[in-house]
């Protein structure tokens, strides 16, 4: 494989053609996970929890049973009980036990929303009749929603065998702090002592839902010899299939997985909810289920990210280099453990060169949906308390707060604070761009302020296949094993285009399901387009040697005398012979005649995906009297490595601020004392629409990747990193109070603005 | 022999606190083998639970990921995404 290190040389990449699934879309065509219907088909739905947190002591389903139109009832006793496995096959570390367990609750239910039972009827009206025919018995336990009074010696505790792993010795009492990780660099007592100037403060955020459009959805179809197949919306065919199996404890060759088109995901479809469910009730039923979520269902029954309160404390000289660093961060996981506790102590300072640096984290578990996957899990979290303390840092120093992050900044041979060296990065070209933009320079007016925010994500390679096929006519088929939730069909197609030397309006490319291309890990963590887009390449290079024998065939000379360029082979200089060029099609109409089919399937494992910073600036104006915050003006600067399509990477980047700004402005969720959900839609959870943001501008500045055959790098996650703390420190800037605590919403800033007025 | 630095604490109980190893391995595969050799249930867990920044590379499952004499070895928490 080999590094295209000069643009100028290449083609396709860097171009911006249309989408290929743009006109199927634009037209209401493409299928989405609720759209598929089959023969017979009936319907599932769910019953939860009213409770936070109960003992669940009886299910009775007979009048449920009874009801015409009922098929089957699902309970937790349809399922395996999963012994405790904690395995690494999704994004994250999963306990199948607990996994199980969050799809179907068994014994207690903990958490608002939580699924107790399932029903497949006729229809949906009479499903839902049925479920208000299954009498739970409950036996209602005190509980506790947020991290630090679920951190408290007396809290309620939801699990009587989880013991705080990473503290030595292990503790004699169960808690609801699941684990505990601490990293450090250097020695910070001392840098403290060195430091000229400290700021410290405690900041906390609420956790937030992924708000994908499409709801959760699928169709299982479980046929009489133990063969199943799925049809659903989701990040991951292949994680799908693995779960399920899991779950129920079917062989992975009996179950095939069929992607449909996906309405966003940003995480939150990197886990199972109704698949297991509806593939349990298709085999009580003899017949295909199809469940759907509503939207009240996903904010109560999935996952969101963590909520969170974290402290920080930076010590630096005058100068404004920075001698130490320290961090606690206390991440909610939900009701069961596994919040994105790791990633938020590694990506905090991950910005920065420091000597010194002490991060404490603990995952805590509370009467809340399990977390799920969110856009640089745990990065924002962090971040937003990292970069808020920066700023203040920088008015305390009297600093620009980009030149702050120049002094301080990662460069190639900065060690992380979580160990290894970076390389090849590209954080102080952002800084360098922000510093230079129009935006930066530009007046600001009364209640103005503008705020700067950095942040940081890894990216991701790991497991991908990809197939190139030339067809009989020589068009291009490229199919892939990761469902398209950010543009990787284009992309893929134009790395594939751009090899062959052919158009990409020549390649079609299409997601296969399990059966049909091998292994892929999920769509996530920004690694289509690096890992599956690198088994791309190397499969269209396969198919260009194949193409350079079959016109070596046809010329009867040797294979390494054709040169293959432009989608044509030519002879490799006059010592080949003198042919006309061979085209693709020409070659393509011969292949049955010069050895069959011609095509590759590459499955890799790719390694390298390169680290990815952006610079964010927002501006903002603070409306005193109502508290209400309009974004202004918002600039994002990002190392994307080279962008393969150039206005998918900008919708990345948009995207991304988009709903860091939700989460900075608007999102949470609110209990009532009993436990229970109050806000579980968007009418008042409230997710920013295009009317209430300005033209986001993405600003990618490329520092290519070597890993990479083109220097791609993911750029999914990075765009949500720094928005909370760019806007908290916009407000700050305008007038002149620090929110410490998210969301920054009208009532929370108009009691802030009358406290300080006090 | 290459030098093998633990970060972060979660798999320090298995080595008892000791953060940095000098091993014998060549690859990633003879690492997880030796730790597991040394420390029993190290090796699983580091397979399992973590991956390897050498030279500032991140690897995830890659057993043939060599490990030079003068390398700079990170076992770090394994990393995913949204």
């Amino acid at each position: 494989m080999t590094f295209i290190e000069k643009k100028s040389k290449l083609k396709v990449v860097g171009t911006r053609p249309i989408r290929p699934d743009g006109v199927e879309k634009v037209t209401g065509r493409a299928a989405f996970g609720a759209d598929l219907a089959m023969p017979g088909m009936v319907f599932g739905k769910v019953k939860r929890s009213p409770h936070a947190h109960a003992k669940i002591l009886s299910i009775k389903t007979e009048k449920a049973q009874a009801l015409k139109g009922v098929l089957a009832i699902a309970t937790t006793a349809d399922f395996p009980n999963i012994p405790s496995e904690e395995a690494f096959v999704g994004e994250g570390p999963v306990n199948f036990r607990d996994l199980s367990r969050n799809c179907m609750a068994r014994d207690k239910a903990l958490y608002d929303g939580h699924a107790v039972a399932a029903v497949a009827a006729t229809s949906e009206a009479i499903a839902n009749a049925a479920l208000d025919l299954i009498e739970v018995e409950y036996q209602v336990l005190p509980h506790v929603i947020d991290v630090e009074a679920a951190m408290a010696p007396d809290a309620p505790l939801l699990h009587d065998d989880l013991f705080t792993q990473g503290v030595d010795p292990k503790p004699t009492k169960p808690s609801n702090v699941a684990k505990r990780v601490h990293f450090e660099l250097g020695d910070v007592k001392a840098g403290f002592r060195e430091a000229e100037v400290l700021v410290e403060g405690t900041y906390a955020t609420q956790p937030v839902h992924q708000a994908y459009i499409e709801p959760h959805a699928c169709v299982a179809s479980w046929n009489a010899d133990g063969q199943s197949h799925v049809w659903t919306s989701s990040q991951g065919q292949f994680m799908v299939r693995a779960y399920c199996a899991k779950l129920l404890a079917m062989p992975i060759a009996n179950l095939r997985v069929t992607p449909a088109e996906i309405g966003g995901g940003f995480g939150g479809k990197t886990l199972v909810y109704l698949e297991p469910v509806a593939l349990v009730l298709s085999r009580k039923a003899g017949r295909p289920v199809k469940m759907v979520m509503s939207r009240e269902e996903e904010f109560r029954g999935t996952g969101p990210t963590s909520g969170a309160v974290v402290e920080v404390k930076l010590g630096a000289k005058k100068d404004g280099r920075i001698t130490a660093a320290q961090a606690v961060l206390k991440y909610q996981a939900g009701a069961f453990p596994g919040s994105p506790i790791g990633p938020g102590c590694m990506t905090g300072f991950a910005m920065y060169d420091l000597k010194n640096v002490d991060i404490t984290g603990y995952d805590v578990v509370s009467n809340r949906p399990k977390v799920a996957a969110y856009r640089a899990p745990g990065a924002p979290i962090a971040s937003f308390a990292v970069e808020s303390a920066m700023d203040e840092l920088a008015r305390k120093l009297g600093m620009d707060p980009i030149a702050l992050r120049e002094k301080n900044a990662a460069r190639d041979g900065t060690k992380a604070a979580y160990g290894p060296t970076l390389k090849d990065i590209g954080y102080v070209e952002t800084l360098e761009a922000a510093k230079n933009h129009p935006h930066y320079k530009t007046k600001l007016g009364p209640n103005q302020g503008r705020g700067v925010a950095s942040g940081f994500w890894f990216n991701i390679g790991g497991e991908s296949s990809a197939a190139v096929h030339i067809t009989e006519d020589g068009t291009v088929a490229v199919v892939s094993g990761n469902p398209d939730i950010g543009g990787s069909r284009a992309s893929l197609a134009m790395m594939a285009a751009e090899v062959l030397g052919i158009p990409v309006e020549r390649v079609r490319p299409v997601v296969g399901d399990t059966s049909s291309i091998g292994y892929s890990f999920m769509t996530g963590g920004s690694r289509v387009t690096f890992a599956t887009g690198m088994a791309t390449v190397q499969a269209a290079e396969n198919v260009v040697e194949q193409l350079k024998k079959r016109a070596a065939m046809i010329w009867e000379i040797s294979a390494d005398a054709v040169e293959w360029r432009d989608g044509k082979a030519y002879p490799a200089g006059s010592n080949a012979g003198d042919f006309e060029p061979l085209s693709l099609e020409a070659i393509a109409a011969k292949s049955a005649k010069t050895g069959g089919p011609i095509g590759s399937e590459i499955s890799i494992n790719a390694q390298g995906a390169g680290p990815g910073f952006g610079t964010h600036i927002c501006d903002v104006e603070v409306d005193k009297e109502t508290g209400y915050v309009k974004i202004l003006r918002y600039t994002a600067v990002q190392d994307v490595g080279r962008a393969i399509h150039p206005s998918y990477v900008e919708g990345q980047v948009q995207g991304g601020v988009a709903q860091g700004i939700g989460w900075a402005l608007n999102e949470e969720y609110v209990y009532d004392a009993k436990g229970r959900l109050e806000n579980p839609g968007f009418l008042d959870y409230r997710v920013p629409v295009a009317s209430d943001l300005p033209m986001i501008e993405a600003v990618l500045v490329e520092v290519p990747n070597p890993k990479h055959p083109f220097g791609a790098r993911g750029v999914g996650e990075v765009p949500i990193v720094p928005p909370m703390a760019a806007v908290a420190n916009a407000i700050r800037d305008a007038i002149g109070i620090r929110m410490p605590s998210l969301p920054m919403s009208p009532p929370k800033l108009r009691a802030a603005i009358d406290k300080a007025a006090k | 022999m290459p030098k093998v630095v633990l970060s972060g604490t979660a798999v320090r109980r298995f080595t008892g606190g000791q953060t940095e190893l000098e091993v014998k391995a060549t690859t990633f595969r003879r690492l997880v083998l030796e730790l597991d050799q040394r420390f029993p249930g190290l090796g699983r867990q580091v397979e399992d639970g973590m991956a390897i920044a050498i030279d500032g590379t991140i690897y995830q499952d890659a057993y043939n990921a060599p490990l030079g004499a003068e390398s700079e070895i990170y076992l770090i928490p394994r990393i995913a995404g949204g």
